[in-house]
């Protein structure tokens, strides 16, 4: 049998694979960042992965020590730069010396720790299918990570970079993120100081919050007493309502809009954000009651019907046991909505015509003309999409909870 | 004994029942009215309207406009002149119940004759002018003549505007109905494409977003450093404001200078020249010898619908999956079950329920997405859907019957999808 089996194979091709991915995606790195125009050098950098995979998977698993991987790291930049012509990020090594040579060793670093991490604990002998699904797997699963991971942060990065550069930069060089310190905050933040100066966004910023809170508020002192009624109470049409809720809340928006925007209009409702805060919690009530009574019916009866029986009423019931109950998922519930109401864009939209009035997504709409400079756009993106996120990521775990509690609403 | 003095069951509810079926239904009764008067009532407005020839402008409630003026000259004691109330109904469309007006006349002036639907006390004209038809307009005249009072002090007939007091035909609520709207909407010449690119729309993006949050919700399940961190950020798509992440994929996918993606694929060489990601209606590719239309703008913006909702997907399948009692897995692992084929016959298996409920509500919210497309492309380049219809033809077109024909539309084919869902789907817990 020979020392090398199926396992090595995959690894020299999966070496390759990481080499040219990583060496492309340093090198744009540095190119963000430094603003120069780097190549990526693609075939020197698989070339380099696939032997810098030789070298380290080569050896039994027992002998990759610190040694071999500096080793292979080390064959991994000399590979890269011999087979670029020393130019591997495709620029003479005169330009930007630094910042290359650290993007070339971080490229290489991340190249072997990446075979390293796929190739872990497997020889170069022959194995059976289960490992070679493994270490398939591995891979699929680490270039899945990389590639999610860019799809998803690439818009936010460009949306903040942008926020902080100028006009003509973003259209001389668009490539070019590097962040100039040297120009103090208030140069560095401007298009963020004109927007709230110039553009009314502190304005939009407290309408926004204001209809949110007022949305949540709604929301809840309907949704709670209708959730408990489905879930708790047993009266005619009780089946129905808990099935026909769900229903509710696939009546699209652009459905209601035609119609509430001609009703609004003649009652003069249109143009106002009384308006707006009633047609938010008509949307999401339903979802707040399908998923609180979801909750409700988790908690024990027995619970309350210890109240009742030490004669407490039905409301004083809901109040002084359920509730409290139920306060994660008021919690989750609250949130949600808040996250619909602040992102909420057509109604928006169509009913607000007030400078004074705008939301923040209204507000940003308004920034969506050629005469506005991009940065102040992005600049608006972020201020929307800051304290909703923020918010969010601070209380995760309530959200995920309460959206897999029985909320699908888009 | 009797039939009758047998103990029978009580019928109907009892006292308590009925209690508690009142107090539940005055729990309920807020939600009802709410959903009923922002939800169901428009739902029904919007098929009234579908039928109604109505534009934008009408719903600005038509008024009289009225022009004043005196016809003649009046240089000496007894000369004569009129003057003219030139009166028009605003709107071509509504007409205008009982229209009166008053004005006053200077009293410097001899009234010599008022118009016969007038009546004069002192210096108070009062006016019963009946009806206005839509586009109305009419003179009413007064004749009078110069007294010396004039002459010395001359008085605008200006200076006191007529005050009307009429009742504006509610152009919603009259009895004018049409099947103009619809056969507008279905005789356009691009009825079939908007359906068309509605559907690929819908069914790419809900299979698109299920596909990634299955393989997202793999990645998740595994433990590495960092691991909520990335859930984290994978969430957010789903979490921001879509125009916040619309408009940062649009300033991405700019064509023009300052377009980041298109700078980046001629910095690596992938392209000659910079594309129209979002302004392209469509590419000719060629496989295989076959050459045929790729979709570029409606594929790109599948693709955002796709970023955007896969982390809603991988959320529920994650839930799903962390339920899974790891015994079965085990086991699996002793029969010698491959990873492959753990996930083919145990993971997926177990998947099959939510991912059924998740492709269909997401299925019939893909089909309800509006604000998505319209702030990538304004429903340009092939990307109208249904939906970015009915503001195509309300509001852009101003045109609210028509585009109220389109919701029709969009919304019978809703029910049509729940219906078939509801019949072939499993009875599954939601």
């Amino acid at each position: 049998m020979s020392r090398f089996g199926n396992i090595f194979w995959l690894c020299l091709l999966f070496g390759t694979l990481w080499g040219a991915v990583l060496t492309t995606l340093l090198t744009l790195l540095a190119l963000f960042v430094s603003g120069e125009p780097f190549q990526p050098q693609v075939t020197a950098g698989a070339l380099a992965g696939l032997i810098a995979a030789g070298v380290l998977t080569g050896v039994s698993p027992a002998r990759r020590t610190l040694g071999v991987r500096a080793l292979a790291t080390f064959v991994f930049l000399l590979v890269l730069t011999l087979a670029s012509g020393t130019t591997p990020l495709g620029l003479p090594l005169s330009v930007y010396p630094i910042g290359q040579v650290t993007f070339t060793v971080l490229a290489a670093l991340a190249a072997v720790q990446a075979i390293q991490l796929t190739a872990r604990g497997f020889g170069p002998m022959r194995e059976r299918r289960y490992n070679v699904e493994v270490i398939c797997l591995r891979f699929v699963k680490g270039f899945g990570l990389l590639a999610f991971t860019i799809a998803v942060a690439l818009p936010f990065f460009v949306m903040v970079m942008m926020s902080l550069k100028n006009q003509q930069l973003l259209l001389s060089n668009p490539l070019d993120f590097s962040i100039d310190f040297g120009q103090g905050a208030s140069a560095l933040f401007r298009s963020y100081i004109e927007l709230f100066t110039q553009y009314h966004f502190g304005t939009y910023l407290l309408n926004s919050a204001l209809v949110s809170v007022a949305t949540v508020a709604i929301t809840l002192f309907f949704a709670v007493p209708g959730a408990y009624a489905v879930a708790r109470l047993r009266f005619p049409g009780q089946n129905f309502l808990s099935r026909s809720i769900l229903l509710i809340y696939m009546v699209p928006m652009i459905v209601l809009v035609i119609p509430l925007y001609a009703i609004f209009s003649q009652l003069g409702m249109r143009n106002t954000l009384w308006g707006l805060m009633l047609v938010y919690p008509a949307t999401t009530i339903p979802v707040a009651l399908y998923m609180l009574q979801g909750y409700f019916r988790g908690i024990p009866s027995e619970l309350e019907e210890a109240g009742l029986m030490d004669g407490l009423s039905r409301l004083k019931v809901i109040i002084k046991i359920t509730l409290p109950l139920a306060l994660p998922a008021l919690a989750s519930v609250a949130l949600y909505v808040f996250m619909i109401a602040w992102n909420e864009f057509l109604f928006a939209f169509m009913f607000l015509d007030n400078v004074d009035l705008y939301t923040l997504s209204r507000g940003i709409a308004e920034l969506n003309s050629s005469e506005v400079p991009r940065q102040h756009l992005m600049a608006g993106a972020v201020i929307a999409t800051v304290p909703v996120l923020a918010l969010f990521l601070w209380f995760e775990r309530f959200l995920v909870a309460g959206l897999t509690a029985g909320s699908v609403k888009g | 004994m009797t039939p009758d003095s047998q103990p029978k069951p009580p019928k109907g509810l009892g006292p308590l029942a009925k209690r508690e079926m009142r107090f539940a239904y005055m729990l309920l009764l807020p939600t009802f009215l709410i959903v009923l008067s922002v939800v169901l009532f428009p739902l029904v407005a919007n098929v009234w309207i579908s039928f109604k020839p109505v534009t934008l402008g009408d719903l600005r409630a038509p008024s009289i406009l009225s022009n004043e003026r005196l016809m003649g000259d009046l240089e000496a004691v007894g000369d004569t002149a009129d003057i003219r109330y030139r009166l028009r109904n605003s709107s071509r469309q509504s007409a205008i119940a009982s229209v009166t007006f008053t004005d006053t006349l200077p009293a410097s002036l001899d009234v010599l004759t008022v118009d016969e639907r007038c009546t004069l006390e002192d210096a108070a004209l009062r006016c019963d002018l009946g009806d206005y038809e839509p586009g109305f307009r009419e003179d009413v005249i007064v004749r009078v003549a110069a007294t010396q009072a004039f002459l010395d002090a001359p008085a605008d007939v200006k200076d006191t505007d007529p005050a009307f007091d009429f009742v504006p035909e509610n152009i919603l609520t009259n009895d004018d109905f049409t099947l103009d709207n619809f056969r507008k909407v279905f005789n356009a010449s691009d009825f079939w494409e908007v359906l068309w690119a509605s559907l690929y729309y819908t069914i790419a993006g809900t299979v698109g977003a299920l596909v990634m949050g299955l393989f997202a919700a793999q990645l998740m399940n595994m433990t590495f450093l960092g691991r909520s961190v990335l859930r984290g950020l994978f969430l957010s798509p789903y979490v921001a404001p879509v125009i916040a992440v619309a408009l940062a994929w649009v300033l991405l996918l700019d064509p023009g200078p300052g377009g980041t993606l298109n700078a980046l694929l001629l910095q690596l060489g992938v392209i000659d020249g910079p594309i129209s990601f979002l302004g392209q209606r469509a590419a000719e590719l060629s496989i295989l010898g076959l050459t045929f239309d790729f979709p570029v703008a409606l594929t790109v913006v599948i693709i955002f619908e796709i970023w955007r909702y896969f982390p809603l997907a991988m959320l529920f399948i994650l839930a799903r999956m962390q339920s899974v009692s790891t015994d079965i897995y085990e086991a699996a692992e002793i029969d010698g079950a491959t990873p492959l084929q753990q996930f083919r016959f145990i993971s997926l298996p177990q998947l099959a329920g939510i991912m059924a409920v998740l492709f269909l509500l997401r299925f019939i919210w893909t089909f309800n997405k509006f604000d998505d497309i319209f702030l990538l492309t304004g429903g340009a380049a092939g990307t109208r859907t249904l939906t970015v219809n009915v503001y195509e033809q309300a509001f852009a077109i101003s045109n609210l019957g028509a585009g109220a024909a389109v919701a029709v539309v969009v919304f019978l084919m809703l029910l049509c999808f729940s219906v078939i869902f509801f019949k072939f789907s499993p009875e599954d817990d939601a």
